[in-house]
């Protein structure tokens, strides 16, 4: 199977070894366009974002004015704090130059100079290895002045590493610019959007740094092969990484429109002990839930998730068995929330608070039925009613996972209550890898 | 207590300055440079930051305020980190946390009285696949059971 953002050839990381793999070919091929033809390949080509609203790369891109006195700026989301996403650390620490190549190519297109990668501050070690890569690239003038002589073009661009300090919230591009800019993380209201006003007021474009390193292969080897790989509405390779109860978690490079249980059975090694699956989150923790008997069928891709009542996110599954105690599991998300909320809206401030308290009482065992409508009006009250979409994050889980879940809970707030056979609310498949073939 | 910046450490601001059309976005890099040096960052520190860079005192503060990875008091020289958010809670995170809290003798945010440990209950590290994880200061240990874990910590002197 193709890999395309993470190949499988051994020191990619060094920039011999991407040279000799026809790295920067593209950025050669690029620079012999016109930035509008890159943007229609980058359109045509269906890349969708791959930081969470799956929207489309190349239309962002398209929004970047034509003419303007004022310098433009591309940021590269590594932020990556959705709990359950791990996969920008894959490419900071194996195919960083590809990475580098598609902020170069992007750059061109859109007419920036100058790039931010935001990095999350806990990614010390690969913050490190991207500053080494970064060096490199300046070095053997793929970056910088040097860029016009090695590419024989009047462009060049400058990247910058920018270290978060430990703030979820600015994974979100408003916050995220307002970091940059040095100021708290505080998200801004929207419009303008940041390719009218974005970093320091100027056009600004802002992508994850999957979105971006799928650019180079785009380029070189043309939209059109893309746009066949997966789900044909939202085509390419996913990086998703799967977690919890897993044999196998890490990881995996797969097309979009993926199946769900292919994913968990198949390459993650199904779950340990043989148990039945009593809920998934598909896409990172702020994505609604699905439970284990919805997941025969389910695909992965922005399209495919949407109809069963969830979303693709940052492509982080995390899996949950069936001894999984669901009202913890709600209260840890929750925690996280209440914890990262900025603080500036009142609905999501006041809210993540307010379900946080509601949902420690029903783990202490107050709870009564009410509670969880009262979680469930809570959570409607902050969805759609915050500057940024944190608000959104904070109240899906607890909405869906009460409403999906509901037959559990309500044996939360009253333990006389006896579920239904189990059998029929899980996922009955078994391991397909023999289990003895799983290394622990 | 005054605080200034090493020369050297006053290149590296030079530098991260140089990365930025405004003073003020050099500011997280800076107080992260600041960190290093002091351990924390104090009032008077606070104020050589905004000294050094040109800004207000309140652009300083409003950033070491908002930013956990910010430390306004000392913390010890071993800074540890547990996540326990859901990947690593599936996985048993909550009783490396107590092992851990047991073993060192202090809660959240606490230090031991000889300075050596701290304690930080952290928020999602991007380590799930690897759960659960520790990190001390700057390091990730993942993939840890109980035992590991005890062999991290006796390891640290």
């Amino acid at each position: 199977m193709e890999k395309i953002v993470l190949p499988e050839i051994e020191n990619l990381n060094q920039i011999d070894v991407y040279i000799a793999h026809d790295g920067f070919q593209s950025a050669k091929k690029a620079f012999a366009q016109t930035p509008d033809a890159l943007i229609d390949q980058v359109k045509k080509s269906g890349l969708r974002g791959r930081g969470g609203a799956a929207f489309s790369a190349g239309l962002k891109w398209s929004f970047m004015p034509k003419s303007t006195d004022k310098p433009k700026y591309l940021c590269i989301n590594g932020d990556e704090s959705e709990p359950g996403s791990f996969k920008d650390r894959q490419i900071f620490e194996y195919n960083p130059f590809q990475l580098i190549e598609g902020v170069i190519i992007t750059c061109y297109a859109i007419g920036a100079k100058v790039a931010y990668l935001y990095v999350r501050g806990e990614y010390h070690k690969w913050i490190k290895l991207m500053q080494n890569a970064i060096d490199t690239a300046y070095e053997k003038g793929f970056l910088g002045e040097k860029m016009k002589e090695t590419f024989g073009t009047q462009f060049s661009c400058d990247l910058f590493i920018h270290k978060g300090a430990g703030a979820y919230i600015c994974g979100e591009e408003s916050s995220l610019m307002n970091s940059i800019e040095g100021y708290r993380g505080y998200p801004r209201v929207k419009p303008p959007f940041p390719a009218q006003k974005g970093l320091w007021g100027c056009p600004t474009t802002i992508n994850n740094v999957e979105t971006i390193t799928n650019v180079p292969p785009i380029i070189s080897k043309g939209w059109e092969w893309f746009s066949k790989i997966g789900a044909p509405k939202h085509p390419g390779t996913i990086l998703f990484g799967i977690s919890g109860h897993v044999n196998k978690p890490g990881v995996y490079e797969l097309p979009s429109g993926v199946l769900l249980t292919d994913l968990i059975y198949n390459y993650a090694g199904g779950v340990p002990g043989n148990k039945k699956i009593k809920c998934v989150i598909p896409g990172g923790s702020s994505m609604p839930p699905l439970r284990g008997d919805q997941l025969e069928g389910v695909k992965m891709d922005a399209e495919s998730l949407k109809e069963v009542g969830s979303a693709i996110g940052t492509g982080g599954v995390m899996v949950m068995d069936e001894d999984t105690n669901l009202l913890k599991v709600l209260l840890r998300i929750t925690k996280f929330y209440h914890h990262e909320s900025c603080g500036q809206c009142t609905p999501c401030r006041e809210g993540t608070s307010w379900m946080e308290k509601t949902l420690h009482r029903i783990l202490d065992g107050h709870g009564t039925s009410n509670d969880l409508d009262l979680l469930v009006n809570v959570a409607n009250n902050i969805e759609g009613n915050t500057i940024c979409a944190l608000g959104d994050a904070a109240a899906w889980p607890v909405k869906f996972m009460i409403t999906r879940f509901r037959d559990e809970f309500e044996k939360y707030v009253n333990p006389n209550i006896s579920l239904p056979v189990p059998n029929k609310v899980h996922s009955m498949r078994q391991t397909a890898v023999p289990l003895e073939d799983i290394s622990k | 207590m005054e605080f200034k910046f090493t020369e050297e450490n006053l290149k590296r601001i030079e530098l991260a300055r140089e990365k930025y059309p405004t003073a003020l976005a050099a500011v997280m890099d800076t107080v992260y440079i600041a960190q290093e040096q002091n351990g924390y960052i104090s009032n008077e520190v606070m104020e050589e930051i905004a000294n050094v860079l040109g800004i207000d005192k309140v652009y300083v503060l409003s950033v070491v305020t908002f930013y956990t990875m910010y430390h306004t008091k000392p913390m010890g020289k071993y800074h540890v980190q547990v996540c326990t958010n859901v990947s690593c809670m599936l996985r048993g995170a909550y009783d490396i946390w107590d092992q851990v809290k047991g073993k060192l003798g202090i809660e959240n945010m606490q230090v031991t009285p000889d300075g050596k440990f701290s304690l930080e209950e952290v928020e999602c590290m991007g380590a799930c696949g690897y759960a659960p994880m520790v990190a001390v200061n700057e390091d990730y240990f993942e993939n840890l059971t109980k035992d590991k874990v005890e062999e991290i910590l006796d390891s640290l002197k």
